[in-house]
């Protein structure tokens, strides 16, 4: 049973300030709506009208794009929340939620800060401070020297006898990257300096195929302590996670058991209060270690919440403001299976580098009861490059794994955008891979499953006769519209089924995709149906596209077989995405189009190849480069890219400075060409 | 604007939806299936001539120039996807014997560009270099004709050499002639009626007056040239040596002579540049007519074939056309208990309304009466008028004299003459104008004036039949051998009879007419309802003027 100090007052909250962004604002605000919590929301400039903002009763500017100046800074957020009369903050996940001294001035200002006490963030902050708790607590840890000698000679001891695979990793902040020793040192250490002012390293034991296993806990103030069992999140690329799951899978209850156990006493040993992640190493055998502990609530909670019916955002504002934690340990049962996947602007084909634009088309499976889509954006709005990149989380529960893996598959072939690159097709090839099917996971899995996760994929001879179907559909739609605009809506001039008099209309339609061009050779057989040939191959197609919403569904029936897909046309562009992924299509610009903008210059310079920051020029006007010469630097989601002269030449124009924000394919340096054309 | 509060949602008042017409024929019967067969195969026939009709001057022809021809031009001038009303595809079929022209050398037709119902006339310089036989000029002009009567701009594409030098006498000369086209584009131009080219090709002398009398102009660099004399004959009659480009190209007609107005990089080009002309228009059709929501009709009109077959002696009932071109098979017949061998009533085509009169039968005084009466409705209330014709003569004998059948069908005569709502005919089956049956002045008077004219390939048109003719023909000569007493044996009496019916047979099929243009083109039965559909959408672009009648004698 719970229990309930007398000693802590119950501070109820009708008013709560969110202090944060994106897919996690909204999520707070729709619980805090649920409980009657009016909410006030921040925003920086390029948040101005998003959707958090008009979710919100209130929204607050703070600042510019920087989360520095904006976000990040505390000062005017406690400041917004006495002007706006709230008696909370949530600080959802990144930004402050883990700062210390905001925590603490929070509760300074009596401010309720819907998180742990300060202590226990401070105390989880410092891994090797960290570690040293948990082992007294006596949750397993992971071999390994947090110590105070950090000469190079000492740390090279220490990892002797350790025993090698080890792993360096810097005593404040994440990640840490298993390599050889003395170059991975001086590479840590300058990695550390550089973020955190600190270089105070710590050795550990490096598990080989690991699983990062997760166990989410609850604690109150009248020191009630419950776990809401497992996560996996092994599969992981550039150490951030994509696709998690609930529970664990393979896991026996024993270890379940145990391991939500060591997370309790873990949570406990640091009086922690609120929602806490403890983060596991899982090895082959199912022997587990701690890691670290996320003191605020994670990303990747809903698929918590969906395996044991419960809302821990609820959980959290209850929770500070004093109650006693809803349910005790023995009443959170574990249900089914769920699973989340992070949908990112990113481009898996090059390295997952991250992207930022507008969202052109965005279109989502159905919500239901057992399908979440946390997001915080919407078809029109502009992933920034300010921020983290991901676009939502799809969430789906089943009665057990394998229902809820295909519930997932089927929502992401119906999880479409267009106007940037996602993961989308990725998570699918990687949800559908047979070893994750199984359960066979690692924090390997990307690298050791390379080659099947990226499939060479070539556009069938189907897909162009889908798309030259989209296109004429299209057409008699657009027909239609326009037909219905004009005081002649009736008249049989418009596209439709006999386009021509005693004999077949013909017509060729040049289709592009992944560098293949086709010709789709199209007849006109009449009553909808068309005679297409590709190549060598030819096809009886025909087919129906229905409206529905920002939706284009596309009935495809080729030769007798039906597909479905999913049509977004644009300009030029068109987007199909089928059930096993999408494509881009284009229609080939005319030859005169080309000529006539080419006569009116377009550069022969430098283009950002995704929307950034510039960090350095080079060039000045009137220099001479050579072919790979470096132009430009550009940061964009914390990674450089250098920008190199495609051919040789004279620099006409700087077009941007430092510092300054550009969008993808902006021409950066205009060049003069030093031979003619 | 909403048309569905005229239609739907309103309550089935006194049955106002219960007038549908047809039936469902016996598909199983051997009459049908034998008509079936024979219609089939007359549709096969055609859509095999103007499949090669459609292939031009042939695939060397094809190759030697730089588009594949005027049809596929057409197809990227006009909104994609869209319907061509093609006109006259059997111009110059068979009409100079050995020599193909194929189209008569020229595409016509009518298509929508940027939204505006246009008319569209395209040289094919995969035939003949695209030079003018006497067909291609009367096809030119029968568009221009159109194209006046029905306010539709026009878009010239022209790729020709001229005048087809041998035959220049019959081109060039005469009131109805080469010249008769400039005649056109100024008179066209005075009322309004825009008038584009598009100089895809060499526009050589006379040619040259297309681009230069047109209201704007563009032209293709290193392809399109407009000159009155070409440097052969600048050579001959003044010694210089010039370049067809540097003489008329693109480059000096945008540049220095002001001859064109838009420099077109290559062929896609120039058309992206007429449709943009024909946006900048300023045209707006408001069809003067009430509008309703389309219904296709009830009946398949596949079912045509096996109801109409091509034995004209055979009789039909002409609601059962009706019944399978207008929406949802809804007519409203008028008089229907009167003068039954004339069907009158009015429908909707495409949402349009329209007044049909079809025949059923040999026509009475009756019939005529009441057929007048209905013209004078439909001009009245200015409702287009479709003529399914299936002629085979008036009434003759003594009663039908005394009745007055003269004067009552001078009456329909008047009225189909003077009509000025649009009108259009389709020959369902014969149009025989023999002179026992004295029909002439009736079938003439539908031939004659309508905006647009097509035939079946079932139908014929002639004076009379070719067994009539031979049998009047064969009774004359014996006659003839009686009085000098010889003899005529019956073989001598086939031999006689058999030319005759093979040249009128030959003379009164549909691919002769429409060789010569006496009608705009052989459709198929099933497509009469959209040819009919595209013909009056385009005649709804001119006002519909009032009708002033003539004298009707009682």
């Amino acid at each position: 049973h719970r229990l309930q100090h007398s000693s802590v007052p119950h501070r109820p909250i009708s008013k709560l300030l969110i202090a944060n962004r994106g897919e996690i604002a909204c999520r707070v605000v729709r619980t805090a709506r649920k409980m009657g919590v009016r909410t006030v929301a921040v925003y920086s400039d390029p948040d101005k009208g998003s959707m958090h903002v008009d979710m919100a009763d209130e929204a607050y500017h703070i600042g510019p794009a920087a989360s520095q100046e904006s976000y990040l800074r505390g000062d005017k957020i406690l400041d917004i929340v006495k002007r706006s009369g709230a008696q909370a903050i949530h600080p959802g996940y990144g930004f402050l939620s883990e700062n210390v001294e905001f925590a603490e001035r929070c509760s300074k200002e009596g401010v309720i800060f819907v998180g742990p006490p300060a202590q226990a963030i401070r105390d989880m902050g410092i891994k090797s401070t960290s570690k040293i708790i948990m082992s007294e607590a006596g949750v397993p840890v992971i071999g390994g020297y947090h110590g105070e000698d950090q000469s190079d000679a000492r740390l090279r001891q220490e990892a002797d006898k350790i025993g090698f695979p080890v792993m360096i990793k810097a005593v404040r902040g994440g990640g840490g990257k298993p390599e050889e020793f003395e170059e991975q040192l001086e590479s840590a250490r300058r990695e550390a300096t550089k973020s955190f002012g600190d270089d105070v390293m710590l050795i550990e034991k490096f598990v080989e195929r690991p699983r990062h296993v997760e166990v989410q806990v609850f604690g109150d103030h009248h020191g009630n302590y419950v776990y809401l069992f497992e996560r996996d999140c092994s599969v992981q690329r550039r150490h951030q996670k994509i696709i998690e799951e609930a529970p664990a899978p393979g896991i026996s209850w024993e270890v379940r058991k145990s391991l939500g156990e060591a997370a309790v006493r873990a949570a406990k040993a640091v009086g922690y209060v609120g929602a806490g992640t403890v983060e596991f190493i899982l090895d082959a055998s199912h022997k587990f270690y701690f890691m670290e502990m996320n003191t605020r609530l994670q990303v990747e909670h809903p698929i918590s919440e969906m395996i044991t019916n419960t809302d821990l955002v609820e959980w959290q504002l209850r929770v500070a403001a004093g109650e006693p934690l809803p349910l005790t340990q023995e009443q959170i049962q574990l249900s089914g299976h769920s699973f989340e996947a992070r949908i990112y602007a990113e481009d898996p084909n090059s390295g997952f580098l991250p992207g930022a634009g507008p969202l052109d088309h965005l279109s989502t499976p159905q919500a239901s009861k057992h399908v979440r889509i946390e997001t915080g954006v919407r078809e029109g709005d502009e992933v920034s490059v300010h921020y983290d990149p991901m676009i939502a989380k799809l969430v789906v529960w089943g009665h057990d794994r394998s229902s809820a893996l295909n519930l997932l598959t089927t929502c992401l072939g119906d999880y479409n955008i267009v106007g940037l690159n996602t993961n989308v097709d990725f998570l699918m090839s990687l949800a559908t891979h047979p070893s994750f099917v199984a359960g066979d996971v690692s924090t390997d899995f990307i690298p050791d499953h390379y080659n099947e996760l990226f499939p060479e994929r070539t556009p069938s001879q189907q897909l162009f006769c889908q798309s030259a179907l989209a296109l004429i559909l299209e057409e008699e739609q657009e027909g239609i519209r326009a037909a219905a605009a004009t005081q002649d809506p009736t008249s049989p001039f418009r596209p439709g089924a006999v386009p021509r008099i005693n004999h077949t209309l013909s017509r060729t339609f040049s289709i592009t995709s992944g560098g293949v061009e086709e010709n789709v050779q199209v007849a006109y057989m009449g009553s909808g149906k068309y005679k297409m040939s590709v190549g060598s191959s030819i096809f009886e197609v025909s087919g129906s596209m229905l409206q529905d919403n920002n939706v284009c569904h596309l009935n495809c029936v080729i030769d007798g077989n039906v597909s479905r897909s999913r049509i977004v046309i644009q300009g030029r562009d068109m987007y199909v995405f089928t059930p096993t992924g999408g494509w881009k299509l284009s229609v080939p610009t005319p030859k005169f189009e080309k000529e006539m903008s080419s006569a009116t210059g377009a550069t022969g310079g430098a283009i950002a190849p995704m929307p950034g920051v510039i960090e350095k020029v080079f060039v000045t006007p009137g220099q001479t480069v050579a072919a790979g010469d470096p132009l430009v630097v550009m940061i964009a989601m914390k990674m450089e890219y250098v920008i190199k002269a495609a051919g040789p030449g004279v620099v006409e124009k700087v077009l941007f400075g430092q510092g300054d924000n550009v969008a993808k394919n902006t021409p950066l340096i205009k060049m003069k060409e030093t031979e003619a054309e | 604007p909403s048309l569905s509060r005229c239609y739907k949602g309103q309550r089935d008042y006194h049955n106002d939806t219960a007038s549908i017409v047809g039936s469902e024929p016996d598909r199983s019967s051997s009459e049908f299936k034998e008509n079936e067969a024979r219609m089939a195969a007359l549709v096969d026939e055609l859509r095999g001539r103007v499949h090669h009709i459609s292939l031009g001057g042939g695939e060397k022809a094809i190759q030697r120039h730089k588009s594949k021809g005027s049809r596929e031009r057409i197809g990227n001038l006009i909104d994609p996807g869209t319907p061509f009303l093609e006109l006259s595809q059997l111009a110059g079929y068979q009409l100079y014997g050995k020599e193909e022209v194929p189209a008569g050398g020229i595409i016509t037709g009518i298509g929508k560009v940027s939204g505006v119902e246009c008319m569209i006339v395209g040289n094919d310089a995969t035939v003949k270099g695209g030079s003018y036989y006497p067909i291609t000029v009367k096809k030119h002009l029968r568009a221009q004709e159109i194209a006046q009567e029905n306010n539709l701009p026009c878009v010239y594409l022209v790729d020709s050499g001229g005048a087809n030098l041998p035959r220049q006498a019959d081109v060039f000369p005469d009131r109805d002639h080469f010249g008769k086209i400039f005649f056109n584009q100024a008179n066209m131009s005075s009322k309004g009626i825009a008038q584009i080219a598009v100089v895809l090709g060499s526009c050589t002398a006379g040619g040259a007056y297309v681009p230069a009398m047109a209201d704007e102009s563009i032209i293709v660099r290193r392809q399109g040239t407009i000159f009155l004399g070409g440097p052969p004959l600048v050579k001959a009659a003044t010694g210089e040596e010039i370049s067809a480009e540097d003489l008329g190209g693109a480059d000096l007609h945008c540049g220095k002579s002001g001859v064109t107005d838009h420099y077109a990089l290559d062929d896609t080009h120039a058309l992206h540049l007429a449709r943009r002309v024909v946006r900048t228009l300023n045209r707006n059709k408001i069809p003067q007519v009430s509008l309703r929501d389309v219904k296709e009709p009830i009946f398949d009109p596949i079912d045509l074939y096996g109801i109409v077959g091509d034995n004209l002696k055979k009789t039909y009932d002409v609601r059962e056309v009706i019944a399978r071109v207008v929406d949802g098979s809804e007519f409203d017949e008028f008089k229907a208990r009167y003068g039954d061998t004339l069907i009158c009533g009015f429908a909707r085509l495409y949402g349009y309304p329209v007044g049909i009169i079809g025949n059923n039968g040999v026509l009475f005084s009756e019939s005529a009466v009441k057929g007048t009466h209905f013209i004078e409705l439909c001009c009245q209330r200015k409702i287009p008028l479709i003529f399914l014709q299936n002629i085979t003569g008036f009434m003759v004998g003594r009663d039908a004299e005394a009745g007055g059948i003269a004067k009552n069908g001078a009456k329909m005569v008047t009225a189909v003459a003077c009509a000025k709502v649009p009108k259009f005919t389709v020959v369902v089956g014969g149009s025989y104008g023999a002179m026992a049956c004295a029909a002439e002045p009736m079938v003439f008077s539908l031939l004659h004036r309508p905006r647009f004219m097509y035939m079946w390939p079932n139908s014929r048109i002639s004076v009379m039949g070719g067994e009539q003719a031979a049998g009047v023909l064969a009774q004359i000569t014996r006659e003839q051998r009686r009085r000098e007493g010889k003899e005529w044996t019956e073989q001598e009496e086939l031999a006689l009879k058999a030319p005759i019916i093979k040249r009128f047979e030959a003379e009164g099929s549909p691919y002769f007419s429409s060789a010569r243009l006496w009608d705009d083109g052989v459709i198929d039965p099933v497509e009469t309802r959209h040819v009919l559909g595209l013909s009056l959408s385009a005649s709804l672009n001119a006002p519909i003027p009032k009708t002033d009648f003539g004298v009707f004698r009682m």
